[in-house]
């Protein structure tokens, strides 16, 4: 009898399924994830940048610099939220690919895990595009630049953890679009990236300082102009919430795909 | 690998699986001997997926007793399933890889080295008739070629057993006729064969042995000759009348067949020697539109357990 692998392997395979489906798109999509930064940092970084003439509001640094790490961190959220749905849904219900996978000795935990693994090398090389950019820019005040790519991939998966796991619920991806709009874009638009949330009424600071993408904003732009030193403890909190999202998506992805294959 | 008898590769009994009130399969015994090709023969909804999926360790069950190659679903799924080869009712290749990259990724679920992989892909491509598709994507196939690159690809990792469910549901009589054609192959090989059909001719064609299911409930058990035996007559006659005329008829074919049957569009006679059967029909003046004799089938003996018929 042929001996069970070790079940990193196993969800090396279910990782390599997905690497053997990209293979396909790898061209295209290294161009894209190049030239989207270069686009976001020229037009906003330095066009509308110009008109930005209070600096000491963000930092006491030019715009380009405040901006650069703040769309690193939502570029990987982006990225993250959609590799989490339809890709997961797909496998469950459109081409059932998970079905077939679960009639070997794969198991749902290495399907969710190994999907999850591929969307970590995603955000990796989509991150570590961006971040070459954003130094090609002279956009980066610190060489602690560098931590800002697991940083931001953290952030990716603070969203691909939870929504991979109600991706994993879905028949249809009716509410996708909804997690789109009513979720991504307004976290997008107003948890920092572009503008610093104190700029915010009261409330709405308050709001904003609990969605994920604050705290990974805070993480890459202290990482980049190099304040991180400076506030210790907040920078922990950053990481600490960001960890915990990640993790509990991540348990409650296994859980659900599970759930699923079992009921056929 | 350790087993309950040497012969004996799947053992079920009182095996029970209910999704909440609703019971799916009902306390059901069978055995499937090694090299065996046996057949789960129902009408939709009798219990036949699910039984298949149990047997296949991806459903647990939920009483009863069941083991597959001496192990336990339970607590040795994976360990099953790497001996398995499993054709399921729906398709799920990957559409967005070519003909060999799906035989080759689904090798490497199982462990196989890429070479190895490469190797094995090649045969199972010449064995699918696929070799000239083998780098097409996968969406454009016909349904008969998807089917049997699913067969192909379940046969990846040499299975001991291949589950088939519902194999050839929905392909044209040519690509059924192909499909069989291949899964008769396997069987001549020593291939052991379990599958799922509500095709009589499917059954006939295929299985050594099987069991009749209906309402979650096995009624019959048997070769397709000793059931068409027990349950059936040798021939079966029959008759079309005009519309209407079939409710009157009222006790006027008593006695012609050992046993008649009233369906909504047509009358049979069971009987052994059909032709004496339809001349005695016209003896009393009975004027049918069509007269029909032919060979007792599995459907018969699905509409003498039941009292309805396989296909509605």
């Amino acid at each position: 009898m042929t001996s069970l692998a070790h079940p990193t392997s196993t969800i090396g395979r279910v990782f390599e399924h997905r690497f053997l489906q990209y293979r396909r798109t790898f061209r295209s999509s290294i161009f894209s994830s190049f030239l989207s930064p270069v686009m976001f940092l020229a037009a906003m970084g330095l066009g509308l940048g110009a008109y930005v003439s209070d600096s000491a509001a963000i930092g006491g640094v030019p715009y380009l610099v405040f901006l650069a790490p703040g769309l690193l961190a939502a570029t990987a959220m982006q990225s993250a939220s959609f590799e989490a749905t339809f890709p997961i849904m797909g496998g469950l219900v459109w081409n059932r690919i998970y079905h077939a996978m679960y009639a070997t000795p794969i198991s749902p935990r290495d399907i969710a895990l190994g999907n999850l693994a591929w969307i970590v090398a995603r955000l990796t090389l989509i991150t570590t595009i961006f971040t070459v950019v954003i130094v090609l820019f002279g956009a980066a005040e610190s060489p602690l630049i560098i931590f800002a790519i697991p940083a931001a991939v953290l952030t990716g998966m603070a969203f691909a953890g939870p929504i991979a796991a109600f991706s994993a619920t879905q028949k249809t991806p009716a509410r996708f679009a909804a997690i789109f709009r009513f979720g991504i874009t307004p976290l997008f638009l107003f948890s920092g990236t572009f503008f610093p949330i104190t700029s915010l009424p009261d409330a709405l600071q308050a709001l904003a300082w609990f969605t994920p993408l604050f705290h990974g904003v805070a993480l890459t732009r202290g990482l980049s102009l190099g304040t991180i030193s400076d506030e210790p403890i907040a920078a922990a909190i950053h990481v600490i919430y960001l960890t915990t999202l990640a993790t509990a998506g991540a348990f409650l992805t296994v859980r659900n795909i599970r759930a699923r294959l079992v009921r056929g | 690998m350790q087993e309950t008898s040497p012969t004996s590769l799947i053992h079920a009994r009182g095996l029970t699986k209910r999704f909440g009130e609703f019971v799916a399969v009902d306390a059901i015994d069978f055995e499937v001997a090694r090299g065996e090709s046996f057949g789960f023969l129902g009408p939709n909804g009798a219990g036949k997926t699910s039984t298949m999926r149990m047997i296949g360790c991806v459903s647990p069950i939920s009483d009863g007793y069941l083991t597959v190659m001496g192990m336990d679903p339970a607590t040795q799924g994976p360990q099953i399933r790497a001996h398995l080869g499993v054709v399921p009712q729906q398709d799920t290749l990957d559409v967005e890889l070519t003909v060999r990259e799906n035989l080759a990724i689904y090798g490497r679920y199982f462990g196989l080295s890429r070479p190895e992989v490469a190797r094995r892909a090649d045969e199972l491509l010449e064995f699918a008739q696929l070799t000239e598709r083998a780098d097409d994507q996968v969406e454009p196939l016909s349904g008969g070629m998807k089917r049997r690159l699913t067969i192909a690809r379940s046969l990846i990792n040499e299975p001991t057993v291949l589950l088939l469910d519902e194999p050839t549901t929905g392909l044209d009589p040519q690509a059924r006729h192909l499909l069989w054609d291949r899964l008769y192959r396997l069987k001549q090989r020593g291939v052991t064969l379990v599958l799922t059909t509500h095709y009589m001719d499917e059954a006939e064609q295929l299985c050594d042995r099987l069991v009749v299911m209906d309402k979650a409930k096995i009624v019959a058990e048997g070769s397709p000759r000793e059931l068409i035996e027990r349950y059936s007559t040798r021939e079966v006659t029959e008759l079309r009348f005009a519309p209407g005329i079939a409710e009157t008829l009222d006790g006027q074919l008593e006695g012609i067949a050992q046993r008649v049957e009233h369906l909504p569009d047509r009358v049979l006679l069971y009987a052994d020697d059909g032709e004496a059967a339809a001349v005695a029909v016209h003896q009393r003046g009975l004027k049918p539109e069509t007269v029909l004799v032919r060979r007792s089938s599995l459907e018969d003996v699905f509409l003498r357990l039941t009292g309805r018929s396989l296909i509605e």
